[in-house]
């Protein structure tokens, strides 16, 4: 991933190593997208109650009698939640690690994080599939769709992130995440803190606000 | 020596290129041309043209003093390779705060009237209001006059002096509705009502069109506005109100136009007062086939209590419009058959099927609709 | 002879590190490489958009014109725009991004050359995805704007909007991937001594439109995500039936909108700025003006997205927040224009082929600024908007203000690029014959929108008085290509002429000229350090004279990364991910899966290549 012809021979004009500045510079515009994402879903909050349900805090009774429960469960979000959190910790254990050349705690710490990732991954696999069962898909109403695309897009991004991670666990395990390789790891860690923020905003948006 | 004819032959030389820019000059006028927003006709669109008067002031005062400058300077510092070079400037900060705030100051005063513009364009219309409710379809425009329980397509029909208030939506896609005389654009859209309102000044009719892309036909989806004297329009309405759920011409098709409305004598004589025997039988005929082709499948032919959600125009005074299609062909005899016979190959992609109507049947048919004035 | 000793010079450094054929051409990282990829690929685009309009002039050259159908008109007029904007014009700039940035700033290469040679391919198969609708008659036809909900499954059901809305999805990723490298290159490889406020006004423009671009494509993004949702797997975000609202998509579209227009326009705003000090032979006037003013007009072109929806009823706060917000932005762009008249002023004006381009640009912009002006004003604009006026107003700002600057460049650093300098007297014919053309065409369209003729409309009928200008433009339409046609003479008589530019033609101020031109694979055989703003005049006149023609270097010892396919075929795999995913109902997720697939496949291999 060493990709720089100048900054290898000279340093940067800023001091900070281009991939760093170019994953921060990512990170800020993914912003953006998932601004505009959030953003989608609040404007849509406004009006989806009119449409069949099922919603995420409010019951409905379709006009053939049945009712729908509010849909959304905490408890295990919460649970995800606090693991993806979590997770922002062990991966700065993890860089320390590297950073240190410990390479058995790096590959426990990482390990971690990778578990963490998982589960949130697989808790959002559950979640979806539970939701279908109940009768909210992407096409149900503008919950369905608003839900799943901005959830879906956050999970994409833990996904990727995991994939990241593993590689590098790998890497790791192999010993070839060394000390001097450990900014490999830190990007990661810059974008793996940036997938566990946006959860912190899509957390209450979603979960929490009626 | 060759004076003359060095003198002579140019001006006939110029005679083609003179006469080409005077008729260029003729198109740079307003009056060229009839959908012109430059000369409005009602206290709204008069709003917007106010401020597009000052604002136009300003930039062509702008415009010159700065394109005069950059020329000035494209001629006067025109320098040669071996010129001294010239004194190193690097700015001016005061220079650059003058013409930071000078052209604020412009602003400003364009920006006042705008915020008064915006007010006045968007307050809610009081008083004497009559109501008319604007639908936007895929190719053409429904008008329906809630009060008077009226339902018109393609020309907007509205009393000289009295304030009309639009109320407008969609059928299906977004469109935009612009009588460029009277008002600027709104767009209309689905589930969501959009507002306009105007008093018209002047009778007389105007054309206008749709502003906002909404397909393949969007070039063609053009109305009528016809501004009446308040006596003209009140005919036209009693009128209007007279073509119930049986048109007036079931039982009596030349009845009809007794009393038509004054701007529909035009017309009139088409299908109207002249009808004989056979006129008789190809209304029957017509009639018979509107019915069995399935034209009544889309297009109702009351204009009270019509039905709402239509596929196509209502044709209750098709007879006496100017136009058909939405602005696409002048309402001829010719035309309507035509346009009956191959809708699509006049307007392609029309919701309006070819439904293999012969020329014998066209015949039928345009006598028939003729007579719905 | 000195010539012949140069030639052997030539002959051993090319033998040495320049590599040649085909191959090395997709492989490359070079950014001189990429760039002249993306500006030849642009052109072409350019030249396509170019044919699209001819054939929309001569379909309204007359009225009831049936020389096109209606559909395919359509197809045209959305293929012109889509093409122009995100195919000729961004394109052309990042040419120059590509070319220029690194040599102003004195750097060897960008930040992450492999990535920049992804963002290209990304790039050239977006333009083809978009394209190749053609050859299934199914090119978008819903306009560049895409509003909902005519794009809807229901009112679009056809693969247009498809392949639009896909092909934008595909370029947005390079652009995107192309922002993240210059915004890093630019603060990162400066060399030493540039500081920010030392920078090329080029340079600082185009580090400003980068921003634009971080900041802008991802809600484009998330809006064609939305889109794609509706279309594809039944959602109703923009569609009314299912509780949507298509007033949502307009506000996503131009949040995104506005600013692209700003980024379109900034690298021509720092094109002109770099050419007119170096033939006026003066410095740039008020440069930190400049600067502050670009970066004010793309701070507020973030909150003036709704003028473009003054005819929705937005009502009066709105409208009024958003006027005044238009209205403010003309400040800036005023200093910017009054800059360059301060900077031409005084000065002694060389008159060669780029500065015709950039005076040409200075006085057509002025036209398009001002009729910005005049339909801030909402009550104005309710009358003015989707006319033929608006489109007189863009195309002075996007032909009279991009296409002007962009080509100014272009005369400016052909001799850097190829090595030779552009014929003066084609060039001459060039630009009288464009600023006519151009003129002829659009400037009677201001005429046309305020008379009421709207936009977008494939024919209008007799009687409405648009016949005699409509027919002027179109002959207009006919020069301004001839004026093109004469601009690929000149390339083709150029590049039939000795490679005999010397490096520093014009007596310029920035670093590009202190080396070779072309430049070597390397740029700079040592990295510059700069003293000062204009480091080559700086030079220039401590030396009191010309500098000596720098000497071709056999580079060795440079260390240069090294050329990979692997970004070529990671962009296969996103463009075939978009394949699979348009032809979803067909094949299942596997073409996605497929696409997928090679992209990840493709990434991992360029993650563990050495780079060099």
């Amino acid at each position: 991933m060493t990709d720089h012809a100048h900054a290898l021979e000279l340093g940067t004009s800023t001091g900070i190593d281009s991939r760093k500045l170019a994953i921060w510079t990512f990170i800020g515009s993914e912003c953006l997208f998932f601004a505009s994402l959030i953003s989608n879903y609040l404007v849509h909050k406004e009006t989806w109650l009119t449409g069949p349900g099922p919603f995420p805090h409010e019951a409905w009774t379709s006009p053939s009698g049945q009712v729908f429960e509010p849909i959304i469960e905490i408890p295990l979000v919460t649970l995800g939640t606090a693991l993806l959190l979590f997770s922002s910790l062990f991966v700065v254990l993890a860089l320390a690690n590297a950073q240190r050349g410990n390479r058995r705690g790096l590959l426990t710490w990482l390990g971690a994080t990778l578990l963490c990732g998982v589960f949130f991954v697989g808790m959002q696999v559950y979640e979806f599939t539970h939701f279908v069962h109940k009768g909210l898909t992407l096409k149900t109403n503008l919950f369905g769709g608003s839900f799943f695309v901005l959830t879906g897009f956050h999970g994409t991004h833990v996904t990727i992130g995991v994939i990241w991670l593993l590689t590098l666990w790998i890497l790791a395990w192999r010993g070839r995440l060394t000390a001097d390789k450990s900014l490999n790891l830190e990007i990661a860690a810059l974008y793996w803190h940036f997938v566990d923020v946006v959860w912190v905003v899509i957390f209450p948006v979603v979960y929490l606000i009626k | 020596m060759s004076l003359r004819t060095t003198a002579r032959r140019p001006s006939r030389r110029w005679v083609p290129l003179l006469s080409l820019l005077v008729l260029l000059a003729a198109a740079c006028t307003p009056e060229h041309y009839p959908q012109t927003a430059l000369l409005p006709l009602s206290d709204f669109a008069r709003i917007g043209d106010d401020i597009q008067d000052k604002t136009l002031y300003w930039a062509t005062g702008v415009f010159l003093l700065v394109e005069g400058a950059l020329l000035y300077a494209v001629f006067r510092f025109r320098g040669r390779p071996d010129d001294p070079e010239p004194r190193q400037v690097h700015g001016n900060t005061t220079i650059e705060i003058i013409w930071t705030v000078i052209p604020a100051l412009i602003l400003a005063a364009i920006a006042v009237p705008t915020v008064r513009g915006i007010f006045q364009t968007n307050a809610i219309p009081k008083g004497d209001v009559l109501r008319i409710d604007v639908v936007g379809h895929q190719w053409w425009w429904e008008f329906r006059y809630p009060d008077l329980n009226l339902t018109t397509a393609n020309e907007l029909h509205v009393p000289v002096g009295q304030t009309v208030s639009l109320h407008m939506g969609t059928a299906d896609v977004v469109h935009s509705f612009w009588p460029p005389r009277f008002a600027g654009k709104r767009d209309v859209f689905p589930n969501r009502e959009t507002r306009l309102w105007f008093k018209a000044e002047q009778a007389g009719e105007y054309p206008g069109q749709c502003a906002e892309f909404c397909g393949i036909q969007h070039g063609r989806m053009a109305f009528r506005v016809r501004a009446q004297t308040p006596e003209e329009f009140q005919g036209w309405v009693s009128h209007m109100q007279t073509l119930g759920a049986k048109p007036a011409g079931a039982a009596a098709a030349p009845a009809a136009p007794a009393a038509p409305a004054a701007d529909s004598v035009r017309t009139a004589t088409a299908g109207g007062t002249v009808a004989g025997a056979p006129q008789d039988s190809a209304y029957a005929a017509g009639e018979k086939l509107f019915m069995t082709k399935g034209c009544v499948g889309c297009h109702s032919l009351v204009a009270v209590n019509a039905p709402k959600g239509m596929v196509g125009p209502n044709l209750a005074n098709v007879g006496a419009r100017t136009y058909i299609a939405a602005g696409t062909l002048k309402n001829t005899d010719e035309n309507l058959a035509h346009w009956i016979m191959d809708p699509q190959g006049i307007k392609k992609g029309v919701l309006m099927p070819n439904l293999g109507v012969t020329a014998e049947e066209a015949r039928s048919l345009v006598a028939y609709l003729r007579a719905h004035q | 002879m000195a010539t012949t000793a140069l030639d052997q010079q030539r002959a051993h450094a090319k033998a040495h590190a320049e590599p040649t054929g085909l191959w090395s051409w997709i492989t490359t990282v070079d950014h001189k490489r990429i760039g002249i990829l993306y500006g030849a690929t642009a052109f072409t685009f350019f030249l396509l958009g170019g044919i699209e309009a001819l054939l929309i002039r001569i379909q309204l050259g007359a009225p009831n014109n049936t020389f096109l159908a209606p559909d395919t008109y359509n197809e045209l007029f959305t293929m012109h725009g889509t093409t122009m904007i995100f195919l000729a014009i961004m394109p052309l700039s990042a040419m120059f991004f590509n070319y220029l940035i690194p040599l102003q700033i004195g750097a060897r290469d960008v930040a992450f050359p492999r990535l920049n040679a992804f963002s290209y391919w990304v790039f050239l198969l977006g333009g083809l995805f978009l394209n190749v609708s053609w050859l299934f008659g199914a090119a978008p036809n819903q306009g560049w704007f895409g509003y909902a909900n005519l794009t809807s499954r229901q009112y679009s059901p056809g693969l247009n909007v498809d392949f639009w809305m896909l092909g934008l999805q595909i370029l947005g990723v390079a652009s995107l991937a192309a922002a993240v490298n210059f915004f890093t290159t630019v603060l990162n490889l400066r060399a030493p001594g540039m500081k920010l406020m030392r920078m090329p006004i080029f340079t600082w423009m185009s580090f400003i439109t980068q921003v634009l671009l971080l900041l802008a494509f991802p809600v484009i993004t998330v809006a064609l995500i939305l889109l794609m949702f509706d279309r594809f797997f039944g959602t109703s975000f923009f569609v009314p039936s299912g509780g949507g609202d298509p007033l949502l998509w307009q506000h996503f579209f131009w949040i995104f909108g506005h600013p692209e227009v700003y980024i379109l326009i900034l690298p021509a705003f720092g094109i002109v700025s770099e050419i007119l000090p170096v033939f006026a032979r003066k410095p740039l006037f008020g440069y930190a003006a400049m600067v502050f003013s670009g970066i004010f007009i793309a701070f507020l072109g973030f909150g003036v997205w709704a003028h473009h929806m003054f005819a929705t009823g937005m009502g009066p706060i709105a409208d009024t927040y958003f006027s005044l917000v238009t209205m403010l932005i003309a400040s800036p762009t005023g200093v910017k224009i009054f800059n360059w008249l301060g900077t031409i002023w005084g000065g002694s004006i060389q008159y060669k082929t780029p500065v015709y381009f950039a005076l040409g640009f200075v006085a057509m912009f002025i036209i398009g600024g001002l009729s910005g002006v005049m339909h801030a004003s909402p009550p104005a604009d309710m009358q003015q908007t989707d006319t033929y006026f608006i489109v007189a107003h863009f195309h002075y700002v996007m032909f009279g203000g991009s296409i002007f600057g962009l080509t100014a460049g272009a005369y400016y650093w052909w001799p850097k690029m190829f090595g030779r300098v552009l014929d003066e007297r084609l060039g001459r014919w060039h630009f009288w014959l464009m600023l006519i053309g151009f003129n002829l065409t659009f400037f009677p369209m201001h005429i046309l929108g305020l008379n009421g003729m709207p936009r977008r409309v494939y024919t209008y009928p007799e009687g409405l008085g648009f016949e005699q200008l409509n027919l002027l433009e179109t002959v207009g339409a006919f020069i301004l290509a001839f004026s093109f046609a004469i601009f690929l003479i000149n390339i083709w008589k150029t590049s039939r002429g000795p490679r005999n530019a010397p490096a520093d033609p014009w007596n310029a101020a920035t670093l590009e000229w202190a080396i070779p031109s072309p430049p070597q694979p390397w740029n700079f055989a040592e990295i510059p350090s700069v003293h000062a703003r204009d480091p080559l005049w700086e030079a220039k006149r401590e030396r009191g004279g010309p500098l000596p023609e720098p000497q071709r270097v056999s580079g060795e010892g440079i260390h240069m990364p090294n050329p990979s396919y692997w970004p070529l075929v990671s962009a296969l795999g996103l463009t075939a991910m978009m394949a699979g995913l348009m032809l979803i109902h067909h094949l299942g997720p596997w073409g996605i899966i497929a696409g997928g697939a090679v992209l990840l496949f493709g990434i991992f291999n360029w993650a563990f290549e050495p780079a060099g």
